[in-house]
């Protein structure tokens, strides 16, 4: 019997992820029983990572227009933002959570290895890589296991890749304890009209694969990432990829100058599903099809089956169609860099893609019916509000007594995982290569790259306190927006666009997928609010802890990656105090407001309390007036207060050119809701003194509420006249906790 | 004078230097691909730098498979025929595999990848690359490097200090070269050596990243003004 006609069954579907619903309707597409590669080719486009088929429908509620895009959400493999001079940038957040739990060196390396691909797919060099880390409890063991592999496996991706890691963020909490969250960012910058699109065209086109060869590692990776992590997890460690950041370096090099002999019609890189992704969507967004013949594609090992090659999820791939006829001078650019480049097969107007292994014809499905937006089904499921949110709003501030001790009160907080200086973590990156990054000496809330050729530099960051989006999944995603907004407006900068990776439990969970749609409802109306489209990003469903007696979500974790514009580098804002006697301010409201804070949760032990305070319209004043006053050079310094309170914030100014300050509490206040309170909307500035009345009067004149806190002054922290010791002290605690720990 | 960069496989600080020597300091400089067999166009008072990087991915050991590139041949040969090489990172490991510097360049000694600014001593103005750097004043250069721990035996080492070969020494902000100020558990705090004829010279930090105003640091730039500045001299 030819492999064509060797049916599948109903249990084969369902063991390879498939509902029997979906398997019917394959027969019904196909017109006959699929045979088990064409099973495992759709259970992979079918999948979660790969169809957003439980996602899609509320994703595309989110904003995805503005003047600025070239490029909308979904259309190519990231988004494409108009920087101006000619310039545009790409950029993308994308989740590798499971294969981290599993193999966190391979499973972070390889995460960041996709990234840059999604973006040097499109023609655009990478710049600058972000991530957004969540680990479980930095007490166990496991934990700081998790938290070597996942920091080396960046580390060396990113460093021998040669893209500087410039931000990012660590957070921790028992709820990541088993599934943790790796979460990379990647920002390239290409010439307007210079991009390639992930597109086949032009019948009798040859298609080509290039980079490394083909293994067995990654097949069903895709299925394998829409599946909740159980004990048995470990087994699927095949699942896993394994990275060769050397060879995508080659690649990078070698894709961006073949690109420049126009002989590429359209490029795709080869991350989930690999040749099996790849193929369908180029194919379904050139509506038109492709001839693959799989013995031609290059493999690490002989006889592999016609399926793994299919799925085979190997890195640093690439797939290419060029111009009939002008193939040879590809040729030429992959040979210089020692690349393999093979011809697999051509483009064909059936609309079916036909994979050939040696002779004989093993699958035919049609591309449209894979992809999103074409056959893969959409859902929507069912949620529900899950009762702790009653309980978090029954949470009573003034139950919870102040502390009697102060200094100590502020010692715990600012000496918490959460808090504390990451650099442990981030000195092992390499966060300047390509002499661009202008944080390294002139730290700033978001990070600043200067743009090589123009006066502009982009400022970006990531963000999200799953803490808050967990007591108020609305309103927390809604922070999440405005802190990325508020850090890349304290750098100086104008948010543009984001991109987000969305980290939930199970969707099938009608619980977690209510955080789901709150999330997205709060994400959509800030980044409406702030004129920020969404430009893409990724979905990371089936986070969560198998407990011995239920399973137990993640905190809902949607991911913010943030791009701002400075169109003048030289306006770049900083968050340093930087002389004696300047005065100190803080811009928006305080509030008796204590709730979601780590004060909260570290001095008091609540873990359910409503979001903090958060008005989106007074944050937006906020913001817009800070950018005015960076404009007009109005304030040394800007800081936005975020975990830890106005206490880290102003410490944190004051540590990196070690001046200290005396400060003084507002008595209308809670004493800890002022010092460690989590309320939104306020930032931490100095002002020279020479020009203070100009900051005044410019705050009463357009009603922004401030408060004067104190003055840069001398080398210790004095609070209400009370010493709080030397900076110095407060900066080694600052600087060392983390590490100390790391390496008890 | 002329400055050619090598740019190997896996090269990544290339764009950087090429950017310092021609956009900075408006040097006539040329990429040169690692395939070619010979140095056209370049004589005894020109440079060749071998740029930071992961060459060949460093995996069999950091400038092992680089040195073997065809380019190396020639570089050895211009470097024996007075001409001057300079090896940042990656390439201070390539000319110590290739023999054109002595000793080895080790994993750090918290087995760890660094990145941060370091404070660097100027341990000797005999060399074109220091002579114009104030000996008293503590640079800030910064590393990003896991095999940046300089080694060599004794007997090397005592060469290298009798003959004034060592060019850095990692150092604190007031120029004490301390064991706190050693990031890599390199030998004598060793950051930066040259050859006995002073025309091959190696360091791990990285000036082309301190030597734009932009990025609020440019103590590295003091270092290609030196060279500069010492060929003008010789020329005159």
């Amino acid at each position: 019997m030819q492999t064509i006609d060797k049916q599948a069954t109903v249990k084969i579907a369902i063991d390879l992820g498939l509902t029997e619903d979906e398997f019917e309707r394959i027969v019904e597409i196909l017109g006959r029983t699929p045979n088990f590669t064409e099973l495992s080719i759709f259970s992979v486009m079918w999948s979660e990572h790969c169809s957003y088929k439980n996602s899609i429908h509320w994703l595309k509620t989110l904003p995805r227009n503005g003047s600025r895009l070239l490029v909308e959400a979904g259309e190519e493999n990231a988004g494409l933002v108009d920087i101006g001079d000619g310039l545009a940038c790409a950029f993308k957040i994308e989740s590798h959570n499971h294969p981290s739990a599993i193999e966190p060196y391979q499973g972070a390396a390889t995460g960041v290895g996709g990234i840059h691909r999604d973006i040097f797919t499109m023609g655009a060099r990478p710049i600058a890589a972000l991530n957004s880390l969540r680990f479980g409890n930095l007490d166990l063991p496991h934990t700081r296991r998790l938290v070597r592999g996942v920091v080396h496996g960046i580390g060396d991706y990113g460093n021998c890749f040669g893209v500087p890691t410039v931000g990012g963020e660590v957070y921790f909490h028992p709820c990541y304890n088993q599934n943790i969250l790796v979460n990379a960012m990647s920002v390239g910058i290409v010439k307007a009209g210079e991009t390639v699109s992930a597109i086949a065209e032009g019948i009798g086109n040859p298609v080509f694969i290039v980079g490394s060869a083909t293994g067995k590692d990654g097949i069903h990776g895709a299925t394998f990432a829409s599946a909740d992590l159980t004990e048995d997890s470990a087994d699927d460690l095949p699942a896993v990829q394994v990275g060769d950041p050397f060879q995508e370096k080659l690649l990078l090099e070698a894709t961006l100058e073949a690109i420049q002999t126009g002989a590429i019609v359209g490029m795709q890189d080869m991350g989930a599903a690999g040749i099996t992704c790849s193929t369908s969507e180029m194919s379904a967004k050139g509506k038109c099809g492709m001839r693959v013949y799989l013995d031609k594609v290059p493999t690490r090992q002989a006889n592999m089956k016609d399926w793994e090659i299919l799925l085979s999820e190997s890195q640093e791939r690439m797939l290419i169609v060029a111009k009939k006829g002008e193939e040879q001078l590809l040729l030429n650019v992959f040979d210089k860099w020692d690349l393999e480049c093979a011809e697999i097969g051509e483009v064909t107007g059936t609309g079916q893609l036909e994979y050939y292994y040696h002779g004989e014809l093993v699958a035919k499905v049609p591309a449209e019916a894979l992809v999103l937006g074409g056959g893969a089904p959409v859902y929507k499921r069912e949620y529900k509000k899950p009762d702790y949110i009653e309980q978090a709003a029954r949470f009573k501030p003034n139950a919870i007594n102040a502390p009697a001790d102060y200094i100590e009160t502020a010692r715990k907080v600012f000496s918490a995982p959460n808090i504390v200086s990451k650099r442990w973590i981030y000195q092992q990156y390499d966060s300047m290569v390509r002499t661009n990054t202008m944080t390294t000496n002139s730290p700033s809330d978001a990070a600043v790259v200067r743009v090589k050729g123009t006066r502009k530099a982009l400022a970006m960051t990531t963000d999200c306190n799953p803490m808050y989006v967990q007591a108020d999944p609305y309103i927390g995603a809604m922070i999440a927006v405005a802190e990325a907004a508020r850090n890349i407006v304290c750098s100086g900068g104008e948010p543009v666009a984001i991109t987000n990776c969305l980290n939930f439990g199970n969707p099938y969970n009608p619980e977690v997928y209510w955080q789901f749609v709150q999330a997205i409802k709060g994400m959509g109306d800030a980044c409406r609010k702030f004129d920020t489209p969404v430009t893409g990003g990724n979905v990371s469903f089936y986070n969560q802890s198998v407990l011995k007696d239920r399973t137990e979500p993640v905190y809902p974790t949607p991911t913010i990656g943030m791009l701002g514009i400075l169109d003048d580098a030289s306006r770049h804002m900083t968050l340093d105090f930087k002389a004696p006697r300047h005065q100190i301010y803080m811009i928006g409201t305080p509030q008796n407001d204590i709730a979601c804070s780590e004060y909260l949760r570290i001095i008091h032990g609540v873990e359910l309390s409503p979001a903090p305070y958060f008005d989106i319209d007074e944050e937006f004043h906020i913001q817009h007036n800070l950018k005015a006053l960076i404009r007009e050079g109005m304030i040394a310094s800007a800081h936005d207060v975020s975990e830890g309170g106005l206490f880290t914030a102003l410490v944190e100014s004051a540590m990196v050119r070690g001046l200290g300050f005396e400060v003084e509490t507002d008595t209308n206040f809670r004493k800890d809701a002022y010092w460690f309170g989590e309320s939104q909307s306020r930032v931490v500035v100095s002002v020279a003194l020479d020009i203070e009345d100009d900051l005044v009067n410019y705050l009463n004149a357009h009603n922004v509420p401030f408060t004067k806190l104190g003055e840069v002054k001398g080398t210790h922290i004095v609070i209400d006249g009370l010493d709080h010791g030397p900076l110095s002290d407060w900066k080694n605690l600052y600087d060392h906790t983390l590490g100390e720990k790391m390496e008890a | 004078m002329k400055f050619g960069v090598v740019v190997f496989p896996g090269s990544n600080c290339d764009d950087d230097i090429l950017h310092v020597l021609g956009e900075v300091l408006q040097q006539e400089t040329v990429a040169l691909w690692h395939k070619e067999s010979a140095l056209s166009g370049f004589d005894a008072g020109d440079c060749i730098v071998l740029p930071g990087g992961f060459s060949y991915g460093d995996y069999l050991r950091a400038g092992a498979i680089a040195r073997f590139s065809p380019i190396m041949r020639a570089v050895i040969e211009f470097a024996n025929a007075g001409g001057q090489v300079w090896g940042i990172c990656n390439g201070f490991q390539i000319l110590c595999e290739a023999g054109l510097l002595p000793g080895v360049l080790l994993r750090n000694a918290n087995q760890q990848f660094i990145c941060k600014n370091t404070w660097l001593k100027v341990a000797t103005n005999n060399s074109p690359i220091t002579a114009a750097l104030h000996p008293d004043k503590a640079l800030k250069i910064p590393i990003a490097h896991a095999d940046g721990r300089y080694f060599a035996d004794t007997e090397t080492l005592m060469a290298l200090q009798q003959n004034d070969q060592i060019l850095f020494q990692y150092c604190d902000a007031q120029g004490h070269v301390t064991e706190a100020a050693n990031p890599n558990g390199a030998l004598l705090n060793i950051a930066g050596i040259c050859n006995r004829s002073r025309n091959v010279f190696g360091m791990m930090p990285h000036p082309e990243r301190a030597a734009e105003p932009a990025l609020g640091n440019t103590d590295g730039r003091n270092l290609f003004e030196s060279l500069l500045q010492t060929a003008r001299t010789m020329a005159v």
